[in-house]
């Protein structure tokens, strides 16, 4: 009994915070998808903008090249960041550590600026296209990435490489040393050792990885609109113009709610497999 | 032996060419912020301190870097006692709904930020809240405190109940045994977690884009000055005195690490 009271009290405040301010959020954030207008009366419901959403291939569209580029992005800093976890746990010693946070030390510097570095690099008189014409590659400086889709890519493949090595490398750490010796002396060659015994104990930490990456960047609205431009839109522009711009609250409350359940059955799906352990923290 | 000293050669390579990759964007910011020009783009056109002077006067900016400094504080503070609350609760009871509290409480990490600050949005709408700083501040705490939760339980579960049961065992009351034993067992996870949920709440931009008033936080100001070119350098020039104020932070955190352990190391011997 007076466990149970000691539970409450502790208990109690995240909880009701919670409740207030994160669950009701989302269950009025639905009433909201079934309103008539946004400045209107709550009732009567409509189903309006469900039935322009079902209506509305582009919105589909859209939702599909988002995943696409999620999964992309996620996957991309996943593969850069792996060889250089794994160099860094299996062959640095107690070097390591340093030599990880001088890797992740971007991710402390603003996000939106970072994005804007690479507006900087990619745009006509940009870094990058300065060194192709230097190196004769092309004649003129030319946008030839900013204001597209790789360019997005890119850019989020960049902002996510130090958030993909830390689950990457906690898992690396944790593998005893032993495990690779045992492995050895049994006659595997290093690169058995490597599929048969490291990469599967990789797994829940590259799990975690894409995870983290893959969820925030299919709700992106910020950097396609800074390096996108109008053919590297993703669903989240659509989401944030219905607020910023086009004032359609309730198309808007609609198009969070599909990108919600999506997630929900993502995530749901993702933990039947493998449960999140590893979660990227940068300290 | 051979073989290994190639995959270490070929470790250390591709290591530098990634952090070259990471860093050099960051770099180019530091050199556009002394360059005199507006424009940022190459060749470079001359050395100038200019920005930097016009930083100090600008009040705008200095403004919103002190909301997102407050902001950073005020919501971390309370992200952190609630996560840790939430903590101890989840590492240290075993209870009915337990799983269901762990499901909906660590939600907010997957939630992409751009549905919670709508439907924030909506909600402080709903309940006539008007949008101030405070809203920012709320929406901060409730992304932070799943993080804090999670760094605080990891750190109670490598500790098994023995010590509090001790404690209660020799007299000491339930809350005395939780200030005098929990929480200082739990005092590097909670630094950890506030000082990450301060970074966090410092740079985050997306769910302040929907809470804001009439007020900014950092991010947000520096957003809404991306749109007219002739005020980048200003912006790139604030991002360049972040970097070098993170970079001495990380610094003498480290070095009063350092001095803590030697310290400790001293003491013991």
């Amino acid at each position: 009994m007076e466990n149970k009271r000691r539970l409450l009290v502790l208990i109690a405040p995240p909880a009701i915070v919670l409740a207030i301010f994160f669950l009701a959020p989302l269950v009025i954030m639905l009433l909201y998808s079934f309103k008539d207008s946004t400045f209107g009366p709550m009732l009567p419901l409509s189903v309006k903008h469900y039935m322009n959403f079902l209506q509305t291939p582009s919105f589909f569209r859209l939702l599909l090249d988002s995943s696409k580029l999620s999964f992309l992005t996620a996957a991309l800093s996943i593969l850069m960041a792996f060889p250089v976890a794994y160099f860094l746990v299996f062959y640095t010693g107690a070097r390591r550590v340093i030599l990880l946070t001088l890797l992740i030390l971007p991710a402390w510097t603003s996000f939106l600026l970072r994005v804007l570095a690479w507006k900087v690099i990619l745009g006509s008189n940009g870094l990058l296209n300065q060194l192709l014409i230097s190196a004769g590659l092309i004649s003129e400086g030319a946008p030839i990435l900013l204001y597209s889709q790789s360019a997005v890519l890119i850019t989020l493949v960049y902002v996510w490489i130090p958030f993909a090595a830390l689950p990457l490398f906690a898992a690396m750490e944790r593998i005893d040393p032993r495990l690779h010796e045992a492995a050895q002396d049994l006659g595997a060659s290093p690169a058995q050792t490597f599929w048969r015994v490291t990469l599967p104990l990789t797994l829940p930490g590259m799990a975690s990885a894409f995870f983290f990456v893959f969820i925030p960047t299919l709700g992106e609205w910020v950097t396609p609109t800074l390096v996108g431009g109008v053919s590297g839109i993703m669903y989240g522009n659509l989401i944030q113009d219905q607020f910023a711009r086009a004032l359609n609250w309730p198309l808007g409350a609609l198009l969070s709610v599909v990108l919600l359940v999506l997630v929900a059955v993502f995530s749901y799906v993702f933990n039947r497999f493998i449960p999140i352990t590893e979660v990227p923290v940068s300290t | 032996m051979i073989k290994r000293n190639i995959g270490k050669w070929l470790g250390w390579s591709y290591y530098l060419l990634l952090l070259l990759f990471l860093q050099l964007p960051i770099l180019l910011l530091i050199v556009f912020s002394f360059n005199d020009s507006v424009l940022l783009t190459f060749p470079l056109k001359g050395f100038t301190l200019e920005w930097y002077r016009q930083l100090l006067g600008a009040r705008e900016l200095l403004n919103a870097a002190r909301n997102s400094l407050v902001i950073g504080l005020i919501s971390s503070g309370v992200a952190t006692a609630l996560g840790t609350m939430a903590g101890i609760a989840i590492s240290r009871y075993n209870f009915p709904g337990r799983e269901i509290f762990l499901n909906i409480a660590t939600l907010p990490l997957v939630i992409p930020y751009v549905v919670l600050g709508v439907a924030m949005l909506i909600l402080f709408q709903a309940l006539n809240i008007g949008l101030s700083l405070w809203t920012i501040t709320i929406g901060h705490a409730v992304i932070n405190i799943p993080y804090v939760m999670l760094i605080v339980s990891a750190r109670l579960s490598g500790f098994a109940n023995n010590l509090e049961e001790a404690a209660m065992d020799l007299g000491a009351t339930y809350w005395g045994t939780l200030m005098r034993i929990t929480l200082p067992i739990s005092a590097p996870a909670l630094v950890a977690a506030f000082l990450s949920s301060f970074t966090l709440s410092f740079d985050e931009f997306s769910l302040a884009f929907f809470l804001a008033g009439t007020d900014n936080t950092l991010p947000v100001y520096l957003y809404s000055q991306l749109r007219f070119p002739n005020r980048l350098p200003l912006a790139i020039t604030t991002a360049a005195v972040v970097i070098l104020v993170s970079a001495v932070i990380l610094l003498v955190s480290e070095w009063l690490r350092k001095v803590g352990t030697e310290r400790k190391i001293r003491r013991g011997g």
